[in-house]
């Protein structure tokens, strides 16, 4: 089994993993990184958005061999400002999208600390939320610095 | 003392009769409005685990030595499995046990419905139990499949009884009518698509199975799961502690827990059963499509004399057949109803409950034939629906309604339809639409719960309910400080497993706040009373002149102010133990919820796109236990509306009945681009026949109305008339034709 290499969250990991394994795979059942959530498991819905060197990327669609540089995950990002902007606009409801939403908001707002709404809307706008938080979620990404 | 009694028990608007101990609700009702704690906006208790992806959904346990299963489902329609031969899928590596039909409950050997699932197998990674199943040779007799539902109420193939409803006499009320609208109504079948799809991961302790399932009923799953395994029902603990996302779909077992649990027995090992987001889109469920012929008699005054209705459910291969005809019999006054409700049984994936399941597709069909009555009589649409307010629900009094005032809040949302009809140009056409809200909500026994205070002072409310997102450990945090004193971040609720706390309620029919918050507010106030009784001896104080605010154990007069743990800190490591039971519902009345929304729209009459600008909700559930958690249940219920509304639709093969629509990309929820502004109001005023609390349940009044005020707010853009979902382009650009032609020939809006 060929060796991959990975840096997630500031760390080196090394491990024997099949070739073709996903990287969400690899965080999940190898890493135990397990905030990164697998949904649909085929690109369509953002649960599994972890950041390649701070750009979000669907990780159940990206090969963990083809990765270079710094994989961050949810785990990495537990300290953001965004967390807390999130529980305040109860923009949480079952939960399970919200680690791919913070991920993908923090890639945002690291890029423009001010995004519009329409800004928000069309960045936001491939990580499905099932519960329909998505007005927190505007509000969260829109007060993430208060 | 506890009473027995037999009473009537509703479930996502089914009625069943069952034996209750109903123990007495001796606590009144808070005065109405924000209290301490309860009426002001808290954060969510487990808010920062979930966002910062430290919460452990069923979707996330590995337990040592766990096994993968994976499900061998039909590809026909309707079929028989004649032969099947396990061996060559058992002789791959890493394949520990394989089960074919009538080895597990929901493995049968008639499959009926392209995805019906017949075998399974266990291996030690999903990858192998796939690749086993491809190994698995079976030879299927097929079978002829129906799958057109009227196609089937023709021929008698029915899930139960037709349900027959009359009230009056409805053929001489039509008769005597001044008009008469008919129309014809079809709804789609849509998916709950919860994110964390359906699964189980099941474990033998000794004698003893535990069933980690993503489940809105730990105690249904119990039930269920020892049933089928012959085992006592406490030798079964049901556990989730965190779920993402049920809408209705997950009330029970299913298949795959049954599977998991079996394939566990064989092996001797714990087995995760999963289903995939394309499995999902098959066969977990959804709100079944629906074909309503209504009609509607009315004076010209606006008294709606009669109402009709035929309607069918298409509702799949097993399953219920929903009460799509309950807001036609309930939502106005009108004295002469009749009602006739098919369920269709037909080769197609079950339906499940799916938030408010009938009163959804019913409320669409019958708000929009109200609107098309009005616009017959010209009468303002909501002046029309006040005129034919019901005041009774066929005779049995309402616990509480403030419709009326819903309504009058409504009002200002109302009046923005001039201007918003102002801003239509040859392109874009503006409109605005209402409709009402009924449903079900308020709960009921039994359901119990423990209040634990602890010499720090701290209290946590133990009972074994389930939060399936929705706020329930804030809600139920916030209502036990409330009562106890205790400021709302001294109160924890430890809740997600059958083995660890008493029966608690579903969590579906928006019942959960209606069932459990007063069996936690009665066993704050047994813990309250308690410390009280302990503070009364150790200061010599009468009990009656003490009270617990803040945190604090004070005297009427002021003399006494100590700190609760102080006065449980005497008994170190001793607790002091509440328990409380929800107490029965009040006699001879009805228990619903209420509400009305006002959509705006922009239609594009050239291309058919349509687009919701906003939406105004006003409902009345009782009191508001957390607006903010409240705001998001309106919110969420409105966005699946809207996705309802627009664009969500399963799509079967007519030829084979394979479900097209599999993945998230052909299935289309709706994205943060797609949210409408939306302005959520409440009447919340205290229910003062309900409990001690006064509160109706919220998940599922708000997606009720929504498809209804969309369509009727683009008959007000347009003239066009929608009476299909959901609103496709192509729909919208039918109707617009067909209003066209309409025009042209001059002909009435509706006959
Ligand atoms: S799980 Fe990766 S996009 Fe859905
Ligand atoms: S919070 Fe449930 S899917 Fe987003």
């Amino acid at each position: 089994m060929p060796e991959l290499r990975l840096r997630v969250n500031g760390e080196e990991h090394v491990a024997d993993v099949p070739v073709g394994t996903s990287l969400a795979q690899v965080l999940r059942e190898r890493l135990g990184l397990t905030g990164t959530k697998i949904a649909c498991n085929e690109g369509h819905c953002g649960a599994c958005t972890v950041q390649l060197d701070g750009v979000p990327t669907l990780s159940c669609i990206t090969l963990a061999h083809a990765v270079e540089g710094e994989v961050t995950t949810i785990e990495g990002l537990r300290d953001h400002p965004l967390v807390q902007a999130f529980v305040r606009a109860d923009a949480v409801q079952c939960g399970f999208c919200t680690p791919g939403q913070i991920v993908s908001a923090a890639a945002l707002v690291a890029a423009n600390p001010s995004p519009t709404r329409e800004e928000i809307r069309h960045r936001m706008a491939g990580n499905i939320c099932r519960c329909g938080t998505y007005p927190r979620i505007e509000e969260a990404i829109l007060t993430w610095r208060d | 003392m506890a009473r027995l009694i037999r009473t009537e028990k509703e479930v996502e608007g089914r009625f069943e009769e069952v034996w209750l101990a109903v123990e007495e609700d001796p606590l009144t009702q808070w005065p109405a409005g924000p209290r301490d704690v309860v009426g002001r906006p808290a954060v969510r208790k487990t808010g920062p685990e979930r966002a910062r992806g430290e919460a452990r959904y069923t979707a996330d346990l590995r337990l040592p030595g766990m096994l993968h299963a994976a499900l061998l489902r039909s590809p026909h329609a309707h079929a028989r499995v004649r032969r099947i031969d396990l061996a060559p899928a058992l002789a791959l590596p890493g394949v520990r046990a394989a089960l074919g039909p009538g080895e597990a409950p929901g493995l049968d050997e008639e499959a009926g419905f392209a995805g019906a699932p017949v075998a399974a197998v266990a291996a030690d990674s999903l990858a192998q139990a796939r690749a086993a199943l491809e190994a698995i040779d079976v030879e299927w007799e097929v079978l002829e499949a129906v799958l057109d539902p009227e196609e089937a109420v023709a021929r008698g193939l029915l899930l139960g009884e037709p349900r027959r409803y009359e009230r009056g006499d409805f053929e001489r009320a039509l008769a005597e009518a001044d008009v008469i609208v008919e129309a014809t109504y079809r709804t789609q079948t849509v998916l709950h698509n919860a994110l964390e799809t359906h699964q189980a991961v099941c474990e033998w302790v000794g004698d003893t199975l535990v069933v980690y399932i993503s489940t809105q009923y730990l105690w249904g799953v119990r039930e269920e799961v020892a049933e089928a395994f012959g085992l006592p029902r406490d030798k079964v603990r049901v556990v989730c502690e965190y779920m993402g996302g049920g809408f209705g779909a997950k009330n029970g077992a299913g298949e795959y827990a049954f599977v998991a649990a079996e394939l566990a027995r064989r092996t001797g090992r714990p087995v995760r059963c999963a289903l995939t987001r394309r499995e999902e889109n098959v066969a977990a469920g959804n709100r079944n499509a629906t074909i309503q012929k209504l009609v509607v008699g009315a004076r010209s005054d606006g008294t709606i004399v009669a109402l009709g209705g035929e309607f069918v459910n298409a509702v799949g291969w097993s399953g219920w057949s929903s009460s799509t005809e309950g807001p036609m019999k309930m939502l106005y006054a009108c004295d002469n109803v009749r009602t006739v409700t098919y369920g269709a049984r037909i080769n197609t994936p079950p339906m499940k409950a799916f938030r408010a399941p009938g009163f959804v597709e019913g409320t669409f069909g019958l708000e929009c034939l109200i609107d098309e009555l009005a616009a017959r009589l010209d009468i303002d649409p909501l002046e029309l629906r006040r005129r034919n307010d019901a005041h009774t629900n066929d005779g049995v009094p309402f616990s509480s309604k403030n419709l009326a005032e819903c309504y009058r809040l409504a009002e200002k949302h109302w009046e923005r339809r001039h201007e918003v009809r102002a801003r239509s140009d040859a392109t874009w056409r503006y409109g605005v639409g209402m409709a009402s809200q009924i449903w079900y909500g308020g709960g009921g026994p039994p359901s119990y719960a423990w209040a634990r205070v602890g010499s720090d002072g701290r209290a946590t409310i133990v009972t074994a309910m389930q939060d399936i997102g929705t706020g329930t450990r804030t809600a139920m945090a916030q209502i036990a400080a409330e009562e106890l004193g205790f400021p709302l971040d001294r109160v924890d609720v430890a809740l997600g497993d059958t083995a660890r706390g008493p029966y608690a309620s579903i969590s579906a029919g928006s019942s959960t706040v209606p069932s459990m918050g007063p069996a936690v507010r009665a066993a704050a106030a047994d813990a309250k009373r308690q410390i009280l009784e302990l503070a009364a001896q150790r200061y010599g104080l009468e009990e009656r002149a003490l009270d617990v605010r803040d945190g604090m154990v004070v005297s009427a007069d002021g003399g006494l102010s100590v700190a609760v743990e102080e006065v449980v800190g005497l008994l170190e490591s001793g607790q002091i133990l509440g328990k409380g039971a929800r107490g029965p519902n009040p006699a001879g009345m009805s228990v619903l919820t209420f509400g009305v929304q006002v959509a705006e729209v922009a239609v594009d009459v050239e291309t058919g796109e349509v687009r919701v600008l906003r939406v105004a909700a006003i409902h009345d559930v009782g009191r508001i236990v957390n607006p903010l958690g409240a705001r998001s249940q309106v919110e969420g219920g409105i966005i699946q509306g809207v996705g309802h509304t627009l664009s969500e639709q399963r799509l079967l093969d007519p030829e084979t009945g394979q479900v097209l629509t599999r993945t998230l990309d052909a299935y289309r929820m709706p994205t943060i681009a797609d949210v409408p502004e939306i302005v959520c109001e409440f009447v919340d005023r205290p229910d003062e026949h309900l409990t001690n609390l006064g509160s109706k349940g919220l998940g599922e009044p708000p997606i009720v109305p929504v498809a209804a005020a969309i369509a009727n707010a683009i008959r007000d853009a347009t003239g066009a008339e929608v009476r299909e979902l959901p609103i496709t382009r192509e729909e919208m650009l039918r109707a617009l034709a067909a209003a066209r032609e309409r025009e042209r020939r001059g002909a009435p809006a509706a006959v």
